[in-house]
């Protein structure tokens, strides 16, 4: 890392509602929190950008639908071509997929109810600038809070995901239905990550754990700055 | 139509025709007639209760602000207050359950943002009928769902909250929605209206014709006709709502506005003419500028439209631009709509010409009516109970079993995982406890808030259940580690123009004003329900109260869950129950009757603040009251959640506790102020010491995977479970939901 804080910017949509949420962790992580307005094009300067939970444009139509045309993809979508290290976070995950930065899609989940609740995921790749400072195989505990988190994609994008060590998170008792139990995936050049459970949401240990930042923190080694 | 056939179908009475007769010294016309009608339901305009509820004590020392704005306010230190009100939604969730329910969490938190306040906790006491009915299992499924589908894309968690099925309330379910909000004490706003020329300005989504009377219709009973009132009931917008929050947040923050009012029931009139009245100032609105959802709208429609999502705020004129270009970025309709006047009037203008003026105070002055209290019959009746005559059970393993998997004492699991309860970040205690707890971030501090219900207690003893539904939020409170500071009520009953329905409001209020002024807790905010009767007769009288404490370190707060093997377990208070009133008697005897204890109030204070003082010194982390179901039920959750077993009265001296008393008693008896403690050996003794002059006992240890309670109940935490945790909206199968009060 060069001199100063690591920026992160973190996307703000008309109803993104875990927002402000991933600023405070990403305070807690030691980096500087930076908000970027949905209608403004300037990442200003932010060294890795987490699109945030919530329910974008009020999740109408569907999920993260209309906000992958916000201003502020565009220069997202460059940045993450560029190889920039990039995390959707629930609705976000879902954003990222509508946007094609990230394959696969989010259907409701199985039980067709919202699901709230801490579950039990595993590491499955430390290749990505969000889980290099994890472990294969180490569990976390994360809380979960989506209608739409059951991760869905054609068999061969499966089997791809699979060869290619792109399943990020596992689930290890689905709670939504997953193809593959999937959690989180990455991008083919492994810089974007989209994941169902919320790691923002235990980053502080007078809430219970800290776990979340076993994952947020990974990309304060790897960022560009 | 004639006059009176108008008048009464707005619901107005001949006498209150009469009045308005009088006051304006001639005819109204329909615009202002429906004025009348909005502001003097009983939904505006406290007709019937009005009197009972000066009764309530409002003062204490943190009050910032009492009843009659948009929600009590409360200091809990470092600079921060609380904002919270609970209020009722039942009407339109009666016949629109998905949208009834959502749109009462829609209202309350703007309640509590007109207070200037950010909205960070949502909580809901619901009712419904048995779910072995399909229409209830319908109105329970779609209110739990609005409330999730609401709450959860709004962004404000919902962290607590409770819920009861009973007969008294098919047809009429409870839908009452709290929400808590945190301000600094120097942002704190009011709806007062002030200076002659500020604009008024509407915020928010358009207005259409839903909910048009919507007052007047949560003002009657419900019928076979109500279904087809379901135009009365508005539709929400949770994503206009969230906008709508975060733009008068940063108004406020850039400190804009004059004054700030939601608009919920009897809409634009009844936010206009309370500002103006609290003011003493007119406001003129010019009605035709009102943005509309749809064409040919008259303007009395535009003038009580309950569309949801909208604010009415009060501006200085050269605020103007910078306040309709906040709303613009915020991607929410901004329209100056009118002006603060000084002829106390409410005046509606169209096209520059007056079409209906009243003033103000004439709207605020509801009459008032007062009634005689008489007893009701049926309470000779229902309070008889003769135990000798009911059979003790033989299996006492299958009792609690049965207990534990029926509606009232199953886990709310179900209902609250389809609550995002953790958004922002600051739920520290998650639902499924006592209470809730949250953090304010940037300091030690935390507030801890539960609401609470007594219906069946209520209805067998309306004073006695007043008190002891106070007391249950207070040691609710307590057991998290929280000191209680204010209460808000919604108070849902049935209709007040009858007897019984008069005395049992009258009662209970008496019996939480005498529990208030006992605990030091006043009432900050409120909300009255009457007419919740349908053809099958009234509800039980259910009080809701929600009750706010607070942490000053946050991180010593205690849970109910076992936590640790070989942990001491204690009782502390009475462990003798009784089952008069209890849901032992409701669940396996089929029985409401008996006058459960009476609350001492001041020594279920003294105890109650003991096992706060106990968590907040650290000396204990594990805390449950004994409340429905007894001390066979409170330890059996206290076991399920914490994932360890537990063995009671397994000595001989401690069995002499039981020996020689009924066995259910024992178990299941509800005695109020008692509470289970565990503590690990190594505390033990500061407990013991803590604990001189207390009335307590060591009643056996935590550990193994089984709960053991004397030789009267032995069963596995995995057929606990089985039972405990079933799923709220499976088919119901052998369980039954409940049983038909008697009288």
């Amino acid at each position: 890392m060069g001199g100063g804080f690591v920026r992160i910017g973190v996307t703000v949509f008309p109803g993104s509602n875990c927002d402000q949420d991933a600023l405070h962790a990403v305070e807690l992580m030691g980096a500087e929190p930076v908000a970027l307005w949905h209608a403004d094009t300037d990442l200003k300067g932010s060294d890795a950008v987490i699109v945030p939970g919530g329910f974008s444009y009020g999740d109408y139509l569907r999920p993260g639908a209309i906000a992958r045309f916000a201003a502020v993809m565009g220069s997202l979508e460059e940045f993450a071509r560029d190889g920039g290290p990039v995390i959707g976070i629930c609705n976000g995950f879902q954003v990222l997929c509508e946007a094609h930065l990230l394959p696969g899609a989010l259907l409701q989940n199985t039980h067709m109810r919202f699901a709230c609740d801490r579950v039990k995921v595993r590491v499955e790749t430390t290749q990505t600038p969000w889980t290099s400072g994890c472990e294969v195989g180490e569990e976390l505990t994360l809380p979960i809070a989506h209608n739409e988190g059951n991760y869905f994609a054609d068999a061969e994008t499966l089997a791809r995901l699979e060869d290619e060590d792109r399943v990020v998170l596992r689930y290890l008792d689905n709670p939504n239905g997953s193809a593959n139990d999937i959690a989180g995936v990455c991008s083919e050049n492994r810089n974007v990550v989209g994941v169902m459970p919320h790691p923002e949401r235990v980053s502080d240990p007078v809430l219970g754990s800290d776990e979340g930042l076993r994952i947020l923190r990974s990309v304060l080694a790897g960022a560009r700055v | 139509m004639n006059i009176q056939e108008t008048y009464s179908a707005l619901g107005l009475s001949d006498s209150e025709y009469d009045r308005i007769l009088e006051l304006l010294g001639r005819a109204p016309n329909f615009l202002e007639l429906s004025l009348f009608s909005v502001m003097w339901s009983e939904h505006c305009g406290y007709k019937n209760s009005r009197p009972l509820l000066r009764r309530f004590p409002n003062d204490g020392p943190r009050v910032l602000q009492g009843p009659g704005e948009n929600a009590g306010v409360v200091e809990v230190g470092d600079g921060w207050a609380l904002a919270f009100k609970v209020e009722s939604h039942n009407h339109p969730s009666a016949v629109e359950p998905y949208e009834g329910a959502a749109t009462g969490v829609g209202g309350i938190i703007r309640d509590i943002l007109a207070m200037g306040a950010r909205p960070v906790a949502l909580l809901d006491s619901l009712r419904f009928g048995p779910l072995d009915e399909e229409r209830n299992r319908y109105l329970f499924r779609e209110v739990v769902r609005g409330i999730g589908g609401y709450g959860n894309a709004v962004g404000v968690p919902t962290v607590g909250g409770e819920v009861e099925f009973s007969p008294a309330y098919s047809g009429n379910p409870l839908v009452n929605a709290m929400c808590v909000g945190l301000i600094r004490t120097e942002d704190l706003m009011r709806s007062r209206a002030t200076g002659e020329g500020n604009l008024v300005v509407l915020l928010g989504s358009k207005t259409g014709r839903d909910g048009i009377h919507g007052a007047t219709f949560a003002s009657d009973e419900l019928s076979e006709e109500s279904e087809s009132r379901r135009s009365n009931v508005q539709v929400g917008d949770p994503f206009a709502e969230k906008m709508l929050i975060e733009c008068c947040l940063k108004l406020l923050e850039r400190d804009l506005l004059v004054s700030l009012q939601d608009l919920g029931a009897a809409g634009i009139t009844s936010s206009a003419s309370e500002m103006a009245a609290s003011g003493g100032v007119g406001i003129d609105i010019e009605v035709d500028l009102v943005p509309r959802r749809e064409g040919g709208m008259e303007p009395f429609e535009a003038m009580i439209s309950e569309s949801q999502e909208r604010m009415l705020a009060v501006i200085p004129p050269e605020d103007e631009e910078e306040v309709l270009a906040l709303a613009e970025r915020y991607g929410i309709g901004g329209t100056v709509v009118g002006r603060v006047a000084d002829h106390g009037d409410l005046r509606v203008i169209v096209d520059g010409e007056v079409v209906g003026s009243v003033p103000v105070e004439y709207l605020a002055d509801a009459p008032v009516y007062e009634r005689d209290l008489i007893r009701p019959g049926y309470l000779d009746e229902v309070q008889k109970l003769d135990l000798d005559a009911l059979p003790e059970p033989d299996d006492l393993n299958e009792v609690l079993l049965k207990m534990l998997a029926h509606p009232n004492l199953r886990s709310r699991r179900s209902i609250y995982g389809q609550y995002d309860h953790e958004v922002g970040t600051n739920t520290v205690v998650r639902p499924g406890a006592d209470a809730a707890v949250m953090r304010i971030k940037g300091t030690n501090r935390g507030f801890a808030m539960t609401t609470d219900g007594r219906g069946r207690h209520c209805y067998l003893d309306s004073r006695g259940g007043g008190a002891a539904t106070v007391a249950e939020a207070y040691r609710n409170l307590s057991c998290v580690g929280a000191e209680p500071i204010a209460l808000t009520n919604c108070l849902n009953f049935g209709s007040p123009e009858k007897p019984d329905g008069y005395y049992q409001l009258a009662e209970c209020i008496e019996g939480i004003s005498e529990a208030c002024e006992a605990f030091g807790v006043p009432v900050v905010s409120g909300n009255v329900s009457l007419y919740n009767e349908t053809a099958r007769g009234p509800i039980y009288p259910t009080p809701v109260v929600g009750m706010v404490g607070m942490l000053e370190d946050v991180t010593r707060h205690a849970t109910a869950a076992f936590k640790r093997e070989g942990d001491w377990v204690l009782v502390i208070g009475t462990h003798t129950g009784s089952l008069e009133g209890s849901e032992y008697l409701e669940i396996v005897h089929k029985k409401v009757a008996g006058r459960p204890q009476n609350v001492d109030l001041d020594e279920e204070k003294k105890l109650a603040d003991l096992v706060r003082r106990l968590v907040s010194d650290g000396i204990v982390d594990t805390a449950h009251d004994v409340s429905g179901g007894g001390i066979a039920v409170a330890c059996a959750e206290m076991a399920i959640t914490g994932g360890t077993g537990v063995r009671l009265f397994d000595e001989v001296e401690n069995r002499l506790m039981y020996e020689g008393r009924r066995a259910d008693e024992v178990l299941f008896g509800e005695p109020g102020g008692s509470y289970i403690v565990a503590v690990p050996n190594e505390r033990f003794d500061d407990l013991r010491e803590a604990l001189v002059g207390f009335s307590y006992d060591e009643i056996g240890h935590t550990g193994g995977d089984r709960v053991e309670i004397g030789d009267l109940v032995n069963l596995s935490l995995g057929d606990l479970r089985g039972a405990y945790e079933r799923d709220l909206f499976g088919i119901p199968g052998e369980v039954v939901g409940g049983t038909e009060p008697v009288g």
